[in-house]
């Protein structure tokens, strides 16, 4: 039986706790009497037959849909979307879980009959999957069986052939999204929930979309006013989503949605079987054997000694050990709630009470540089965008609080996957780092930008106006800290994002003292495995 | 009077090459320039007036004579040895201050009639700077008859003097002759322009690119691309529109015109449009392959800051037809309009730091480093100079 999260109060005997510090680790002791850690369940253990409860899902479904069966014949146009190379972080272990339920569909459609299926990667304004990002995905055999005739793509919001407009939710939002899942007799959306953002209705009426619909909720407004946006029911990114999905509803758009959820194995639990070199990360510090200890110290000094590049692609190839933990399949809004309680009951650990300082230290990925880069703007989003949201009920850390997280942020960006990001670097936030006024001043220009346009569409880059919504992400964020101190990071890079650079963890609280005072609670969240917190 | 002078000394000039390649403004302590007592100059002609220089600036061309790096162009239109320092505001005998005008044109050198361009009123193209009752000499502080700024002495013709009113301090005067050659560029840009839209671009934020951005009277977005914190903050203060490293200007160029590129992802390459008008205030060959690369088809390159010999690939500049324009110095015109400038924008603010004669290899290499070390403008300061004040 897994143990579930735990907080643990932090004495003069817990030993230094760990922090992912980019592509490396650092040990941190944080002052006894006032700290506190945060550590997530141990993983779940994960179905004993996947094959067999995708093959249950799709013929038992939720909600009020039919069984996939019953909604496939001969002559029909289906169209399978699934999400991206955004999804798993980092990307699970062959067969991908996408791939087990993309195979299953098509088995069932050949059954029916069917001939004419496409899949789309449900990218929206991310960048385009390479070959070998797709295969990982879908596995060589679907990919060989349809990508060579054209029928496996990624999705283009640019196209302008591409594009439906489906209408018009009462709050006035453009509803658009792929035309060729619009114009099928079904969509097909395979999802991997790995976090509570994701799935619902955020998958087509996000996934499939562009700029013209994302606008009207990838906005500053809509991200302050989401806590969190890891809380669909307190998130205005999803009433806004949920606002398009009854669009679709009541459209002649008719979507068959496959939910999974995976386990937090990120490192691998000797206990599942699933062990490897790095499963000391998952564990809790005082639980280190002596191999751990000599494990890490082993991968410290390996690390330092790599170059950088090597450094990368070695992080870059971890493939995660997750077990996939649930899949159901059938109308969305009843898929999702159920699929919510499975990533809830892995994920979520109570907390009681906020914290002066909040502490996290971030690790080498994001869900937008898998095999890139993490340049600083997503070292941004990542901590204040997706680590700060990852709560229920209120925000670990109080208004005015701080914020202090450990990221080398090296001035360094991929050229070829996010060009607008390093004159959005260089040009916007060289003038400004308020997220309305960036919004008001330079959202139009990059987004519209023929560029950017070109390079995402023909090239493997982000849209022009990605690195804003990344910026928006952490708005919820920089409204409600009164400071962010990076640890040993670039200090111009830093500085450049508006934050207090420092070298130290000591340095850090020091900074942090100008704030919250000199003796403030600290709490740190012990992520990577993913935890979120119920804080009441 | 003490003066640091330049002579015609091969191998001398020839250590200051290499001190200046290893650390810029090295040649000044190997190299041919010195500090020295020497004679007053002699009056060329009755009508000359002696003047006591109170401050004199350094400019990119000196830091170039010092280190070495002036092109050859430039020998048969200097004479040595001469007294270097062309920005100048001194005193007169009559207890007034002024700036000198520096171009030594027909009129200074007594020959009439004067030249077509002179007659002009464009003494900055006068076809006579190596003729006449003078050395040859482009200017003053290139010419051993007149002297130069960085000595207790120089001389100059009345028509070379502009009186400094009141208001402007000595640091502000001695922004005027710099000043008047970023006039003379943003006045040659909007002719460029000629009301076309689009940005304008600004490559280099030393003094030189700071005083055309503060000259600049166009419509048009002014980018600039500025290496080091106070050039950014001062270039937005001075007008800018949008400063951004020099190396995302293209980038900045990119956006702003909605252009796409040649090649390349994100850097490099050319871009399919670009500005109207791109102002070269560095001259390097670096920077003039960048203009040619951020500059529209059809459009133009002001080259401001002095060049030397360059080896740039030109294919772009015949494909697009640029136009590649120098623009050197000013009429008169524009001096008077560098007067009200310096006044209205308060540019005596750009001097950073002034040094007597004698800490002459300090001065020089605070100028060569001006960027890094925080600074604009570096002068001297020859208003505690003793016989100075004895005459």
């Amino acid at each position: 039986m897994p143990r579930p999260g735990l907080v643990l109060d932090v004495d003069s005997s817990t030993p230094p706790i760990l922090f992912h510090h980019g592509e490396g680790f650092a040990l941190e002791k944080l002052p006894p009497g006032r700290s506190r850690v945060i550590y997530p369940a141990e993983p779940q253990a994960g179905l004993k037959d996947t094959d067999a409860a995708i093959r249950h899902a799709l013929e038992h479904p939720l909600g009020d849909s039919q069984p996939l069966s019953s909604l496939l014949f001969a002559g029909m146009k289906l169209t399978i979307c699934f999400d991206d190379l955004s999804l798993p972080l980092p990307m699970m272990k062959r067969p991908d879980v996408r791939q087990r339920i993309i195979e299953a569909v098509l088995d069932t459609a050949a059954a029916a009959g069917v001939d004419d299926v496409e899949l789309i990667a449900a990218l929206a304004l991310h960048r385009r999957m390479t070959e070998d990002e797709l295969r990982h995905a879908v596995g060589d055999r679907v990919y060989d069986a349809f990508a060579p005739s054209g029928r496996l793509y990624n999705h283009d919001a640019e196209d302008p052939d591409g594009m439906l407009e489906i209408g018009t939710t009462d709050h006035g939002e453009v509803v658009e999204i792929n035309k060729r899942a619009a114009t099928s007799d079904l969509i097909v959306y395979v999802n991997i929930n790995l976090v509570a953002m994701d799935g619902g209705w955020k998958s087509t009426a996000t996934g499939l979309s562009g700029y013209r619909s994302l606008k009207h909720h990838h906005n500053v407004h809509t991200m302050q006013n989401s806590t969190s946006f890891m809380d669909r029911h307190k998130s205005e990114l999803h009433h806004s989503n949920w606002r398009m999905g009854k669009v679709l509803k009541d459209s002649d758009v008719k979507i068959f949605q496959i939910e999974t959820t995976l386990n937090n194995d990120t490192f691998g639990t000797p206990s599942l079987g699933t062990g490897t070199p790095l499963s000391m990360l998952s564990k809790r510090e005082w639980e280190w054997t002596a191999k751990d200890r000599a494990m890490f110290m082993g991968v410290q000094a390996g690390l330092k000694r790599m170059p950088a590049r090597a450094k990368r692609a070695a992080f870059n190839s971890w493939q995660a050990p997750y077990a996939v933990t649930s899949v159901q399949a059938g109308e969305v809004e009843a898929v999702h709630e159920s699929t919510l309680e499975h990533v809830f009951s892995q994920h979520l650990v109570p907390v009681e009470g906020q914290t002066d300082v909040l502490t996290m230290g971030l690790p080498y990925i994001c869900p937008y540089n898998v095999n890139s880069t993490m340049n600083p703007i997503l070292v941004m989003c990542l901590g204040l965008g997706y680590f700060f949201n990852l709560y229920r009920g209120k925000p670990l850390v109080r208004q005015g609080g701080v914020l202090i997280m450990r990221h080398p942020t090296p001035w360094e960006f991929n050229p070829v996957h996010h060009p607008s990001y390093i004159d959005f670097f260089e040009q916007v936030l060289a003038d400004t780092t308020d997220p309305v006024e960036i919004e008001k001043k330079y959202e139009k220009q990059f987004a519209e930008d023929e560029w950017y346009r070109h390079l995402y569409r023909t090239s493997y880059a982000y849209h022009g106006v990605h690195p804003f919504y990344m910026w928006y992400w952490g708005s919820h964020a920089l409204q409600h800290l009164g400071k962010v101190v990076i640890v040993g990071g670039d200090p111009k890079a830093v500085r450049r994002l508006g934050f207090a650079p420092a070298s130290t963890m000591q340095d850090a609280l020091e900074i942090a003292s100008d704030v919250v005072g000199p003796a403030p609670t600290i709490t740190h969240v012990h992520n990577p495995p993913i935890l979120m917190a119920d804080v009441t | 009077m003490k003066a640091l002078e330049f002579s015609r000394k091969p191998a001398r000039y020839a250590a200051a090459m290499i001190a200046g390649a290893i650390r810029p403004g090295g040649g000044a302590a190997v190299g041919p320039l010195r500090l020295r007592d020497l004679d007053r100059p002699e009056l060329p002609d009755d009508n000359w007036i002696t003047l006591r220089p109170r401050l004199a600036g350094i400019c990119g061309s000196d830091l170039s004579t010092i280190d070495g790096h002036s092109s050859r162009y430039f020998e048969p239109i200097v004479s040595f040895p001469f007294v270097p320092g062309h920005e100048v505001v001194a005193d007169l005998d009559d207890g007034s201050r002024a700036v000198v005008i520096p171009v030594l044109h027909c009129e200074i050198r007594g020959i009439d009639p004067v030249c077509s361009a002179c007659a002009a009123g464009q003494i900055n193209r006068c076809e006579r700077i190596a003729f006449g009752h003078l050395e040859p000499g482009l200017q003053t502080g290139f010419c051993c008859d007149t002297g130069g700024g960085w000595s207790e002495f120089m001389v100059a013709h009345p028509s070379q003097l502009v009186p400094v009113p009141d208001q402007l301090s000595d640091e502000a005067a001695v922004m005027v002759e710099p000043a008047a050659c970023a006039v003379h560029a943003a006045r040659a840009a909007a002719a460029t322009l000629d009301g076309r839209s689009g940005p304008v671009a600004v490559i280099g934020a030393g003094t030189l690119g700071l005083l055309t951005i503060a000259a600049l009277d166009v419509r048009n977005d002014v980018l600039v691309g500025a290496r080091y914190p106070h050039q950014r903050r001062l270039a937005v203060a001075l007008g800018a529109t949008s400063v951004v490293a020099p190396d995302e200007l293209a980038n900045a160029v990119r956006l702003a015109t909605g252009s796409l590129r040649y090649g390349g992802t994100h850097d490099g390459g050319q871009l399919t449009g670009g500005a109207a008008a791109v102002i070269d205030c560095v001259g390097s060959e670096a920077s003039l392959a960048d203009a040619l690369a951020m500059v529209a088809p059809g459009g133009t390159i002001l080259v401001v800051g002095m060049p030397a010999t360059t080896t740039l690939d030109l294919t772009g500049l015949w494909h697009r037809e640029v136009a590649l324009r120098g623009v050197y110095a000013y009429d008169r015109a524009d001096f008077d309009a560098a007067v009200d400038l310096v006044g209205a924008q308060d540019l005596g603010r750009l001097v950073s730091a002034t040094y007597p004669l004698a800490r002459y290899t300090d001065a020089i290499a605070h100028a060569a480093e001006a960027g890094r070390r925080g600074a604009v403008k570096v002068a001297f300061d020859l208003r505690d100079e003793k016989e100075r004040n004895r005459s």
